[in-house]
């Protein structure tokens, strides 16, 4: 068990199971910092997950068929603004609303589409590419870890940059920290709370969008009905204990993509049951968000007390 | 050049959607480098003719004139860029960012497609420096004291260029020490040109600072005043309508034999685990108030919530009336006759959503008087609502009314009418005027010394020094959960010293009259 886990390919593996949930993490926290909580991430990835899959068959190219499903993504994020924004419903509602209708929808799609009844086995669709960086490859364990890589595991390390930049250190990514804090502090000097919160919500939208292309068109090569199975919910418990940074949203991630790596391996050496092995990654989830905000509570404690 | 005109809001009329007149033909005129008093009671529409020149409101009638020319301010953007700024009441800072950063939000200086933090630094600095504001623009908000926040929020507005700075209420949170170097502040600004529109309850305050006051009632104007040819009286006249006593004739001091309240060595910590009560101890006797001083958060709150049983966490002992409360449940305390007008009115205080009727019995449901076995007794709760709506001077339109559509005040009126009418012997006040009208405020401190008189235990904690003065037998200033200053000779502590009290600045180790024994 222990030889399996200290390989460069069991790291490798890990990065893999990582990004889906490293991407709705950050879209997670960008969603949060604005104040909104996204809990729609499960069912956007689930659609992006079929939009990926339909899209790059229909235009057979992965590139335009990610920027088809990221634009996707962008809409729903942008339908879940209208109603929580605009018609005033309650954010949750809304999320439950859109994840329901993930869960039906998908499967109703693709039946549509193609025929195929939850795996979508006869769609021809196109999966990202991989990547070797040459210089990276010759590093000793760590270029065993990195080669190979799909692009968009490359593109969601680049995302965790891109994030902190963003919300650290543009206008913008300051008005959305305002909003997510005080949000009459930021109307009255004139920024406009709602396109704010907008812009949060496709953004969070448009990012959930690629992990879940990821998952059908990257880490399986088809889509099946349900896979994006809790990631979307497992990103707002990581996006909460990273403190909705990207920098601390990224390290969490690479926790449950341990956790889903420790699972994928446990079953092939199945020496405990498979239902028991598929519960790791919520086990996971669970454990952390205790010992998280268990030690949250120490921490005010030890500051306050004496 | 002096007498110059910089604005004017002429015959400015406001209707709400539900047909409440919030103006009616109301007129302004501010002149360049004055220091201009707006005054009246909560609901006089003050806020309103504040909202329609910061662009939250649009007029119905009415027109402004800016520097002589007609303008329209569509938005609070709109205002800031004409060179009007707003210091709300209620901050409108973001806590975990940096002074630097709050002042340049939403007007950030960039560089390529990020913010220009070095200079948003170098800018805040400079316009600190300016206007001989002692700030550090490094510090988070959140870890600057109240005083400083209003600092920042005026620099905030300056920044932006405002040249007509409204402050609503500014020293409603300041202790008497921040009040005067906000005042010292206020003076530079004016000698730098800029116009300044003082909201402010407090009249003495006005007649300090203020050049001219224009002074609004029931949504009109009453025209405006050369402060110095004004006096309180008059002021106060103008704003409620009838002549109001600004200071209480208080009767003869008839102390109770029992002790009714008995705290010792009370120490609570808040959910941060923050120490807030510090090993306090007092007696409170009946026939007296006992008056709390103290800049907000220093255990004030902790401490009423512990005597009234909202908080259990607690080491030390509370006893009411000989009973030690630490089991009790805070049905068992009111069971006590122990009355609790709460700090925050909305949050605590009642049911917004329920009428006034509802709110009115919410203490007393289970009164034989008005409920039967199973069901309540409809023509009872009304019949006394009725009467509890006209003693208390209650403005509605009927008992079914929301409470949350009253004004402040009256609001505050049904949250008394329900602690006062069952007829308590011992009554927490917290706040119990806070930002309500002078004539309301008067009432319910008259219901205070008519209790007082009668027998019953008063704690009042306010931030009203006037009001903790004119009310107090014995007054306690409250510093870091202790007692920094106690008086049993109110009349012999002037305004300063308690100052000096509330900031830690003057700490008696021995504090005298505190116990009984």
């Amino acid at each position: 068990m222990l030889e399996s886990i200290l390989t460069p390919s069991f790291f490798s593996s890990v990065l893999r199971a990582a990004t889906p949930i490293l991407y709705a993490t950050l879209a997670s926290g960008v969603a949060s910092k604005a104040g909104i909580t996204n809990m729609a991430l499960e069912g956007i990835m689930l659609f992006s997950a079929l939009f990926g899959v339909i899209f790059s068959s229909l235009t057979q190219s992965a590139l335009i068929g990610l920027l088809l499903t990221i634009l996707c993504g962008a809409l729903l994020g942008m339908f879940l603004a209208f109603f929580v924004l605009n018609l005033k419903t309650d954010e949750i509602l809304a999320a439950i609303a859109i994840n329901l209708m993930a869960t039906g929808g998908t499967v109703l799609i693709l039946l549509a589409f193609s025929g195929d009844r939850g795996v979508s086995s006869s769609v021809q669709s196109v999966a990202t590419p991989t990547v070797t960086i040459p210089i990276i490859k010759d590093i000793p364990f760590i270029g065993e870890v990195l080669s190979g890589q799909n692009v968009l595991t490359w593109l969601s390390l680049l995302a965790v940059v891109v994030m902190h930049l963003l919300l650290y250190k543009t206008p913008l990514g300051l008005n959305i920290r305002s909003v997510g804090e005080n949000k009459n502090a930021a109307e009255s000097v004139g920024i406009n709370s709602r396109r704010v919160q907008y812009i949060a919500l496709i953004l969070s939208g448009a990012l959930t969008s690629i992990g879940g292309f990821f998952l059908s068109g990257g880490y399986m090569n088809s889509f099946t009905k349900d896979m994006s199975s809790g990631r979307g919910f497992i990103a707002l418990a990581a996006a909460s204990m990273g403190g909705n940074t990207p920098i601390g949203g990224f390290l969490v991630s690479l926790l449950f993509g341990f956790a889903q790596a420790l699972a994928n391996i446990m079953q092939l050496k199945s020496f405990l049951s498979y239902e028991f092995v598929l519960m790791v990654p919520y086990l996971t989830t669970l454990i952390g968000l205790g010992i998280y905000y268990y030690s949250q509570k120490k921490k005010r404690e030890r500051l306050s007390g004496k | 050049m002096d007498n110059q005109v910089v604005l004017q809001m002429n015959h400015i009329m406001k209707i709400y959607g539900n047909g409440v007149v919030a103006n009616e033909d109301v007129s302004l005129e501010l002149r360049k480098g004055e220091i201009h008093a707006l005054l009246g009671e909560n609901g006089a529409g003050k806020s309103t003719l504040m909202k329609v020149l910061f662009g939250m409101e649009a007029p119905d009638q009415g027109e402004i004139l800016l520097n002589g020319n007609p303008v329209t301010i569509r938005s609070p953007q709109d205002a800031i860029s004409k060179g009007i700024g707003m210091v709300h009441q209620h901050f409108m800072l973001v806590p975990s960012l940096t002074v630097a950063e709050n002042i340049i939000l939403g007007v950030a200086p960039k560089k390529g497609i990020f913010i220009d933090s070095d200079k948003a630094v170098k800018e805040a600095q400079k316009i600190a420096e300016e206007y001989n504001f002692d700030v550090n623009v490094t510090d988070r908000v959140e870890e600057i004291p109240v005083g400083l926040k209003q600092k920042v929020e005026i620099l905030k507005a300056l920044y932006r260029g405002a040249e007509i700075l409204i402050l609503d209420e500014p020293t409603a949170v300041l202790t008497p020490q921040e009040t005067e170097e906000l005042f010292v502040q206020l003076k530079k600004l004016k000698e730098k040109g800029h116009t300044i529109i003082f909201i402010s309850h407090k009249l003495d305050e006005i007649k300090k600072i203020c050049d001219r006051a224009s002074i609004m009632r029931n949504g009109k104007s009453m025209g405006t005043y050369e402060v110095a040819d004004i006096t309180t009286q008059e002021m106060s006249r103008l704003m409620v309508g009838r002549e109001v006593s600004l200071t209480f004739d208080k009767n003869e001091q008839h102390l109770t034999e029992d002790v009714l309240m008995k705290v010792r060595n009370l120490t609570v910590h808040n959910s941060q685990g923050v120490l807030k009560v510090d090993d306090l101890s007092f007696d409170l006797k009946g026939g007296e108030i006992l008056g709390i001083a103290g800049v907000e958060g220093n255990g004030q709150t902790e401490l009423i919530n512990t005597l009234t049983g909202l908080n259990k966490k607690y080491r030390g002992t509370v006893e009411i009336k000989g009973k030690d409360i630490a089991k009790f449940s805070i049905e068992d305390i009111r069971s006590l006759s122990l009355a609790h007008i709460p700090e925050d009115r909305m949050a605590s205080g009642c049911a917004g959503n329920l009428t006034i009727q509802e709110n009115l019995f919410s203490n007393q449901y289970k009164d034989r008087k008005y409920s039967g076995r199973l069901l309540l007794k409809p023509r009872a709760i009304e019949k006394r609502s009725d009467e509890l709506i006209k003693e208390f001077l209650i403005k509605c339109r009927s008992r079914k009314q929301n409470v949350a559509m009253l004004s402040g005040g009256n609001i505050q009126k049904v949250i008394v009418a329900r602690e006062f009418s069952t007829s308590p012997d011992i009554i927490i006040a917290n706040q119990p005027t806070r930002g309500i009208d002078v004539g309301a405020a008067a009432f319910i401190r008259q219901r205070l010394l008519e209790f007082r008189d009668a027998g019953c235990a008063v704690i009042l904690v306010s931030a009203d020094l006037t009001e903790i003065f004119s009310l107090s037998d014995r007054l306690a200033v409250m510093y870091k959960g202790k007692f920094a200053g106690f008086f049993t000779d109110v009349e012999k502590v002037s305004e300063d010293e308690l100052g000096q009290h509330m900031l830690g600045i003057k700490k008696d180790d021995v504090l005298e009259g505190v116990l009984y024994e």
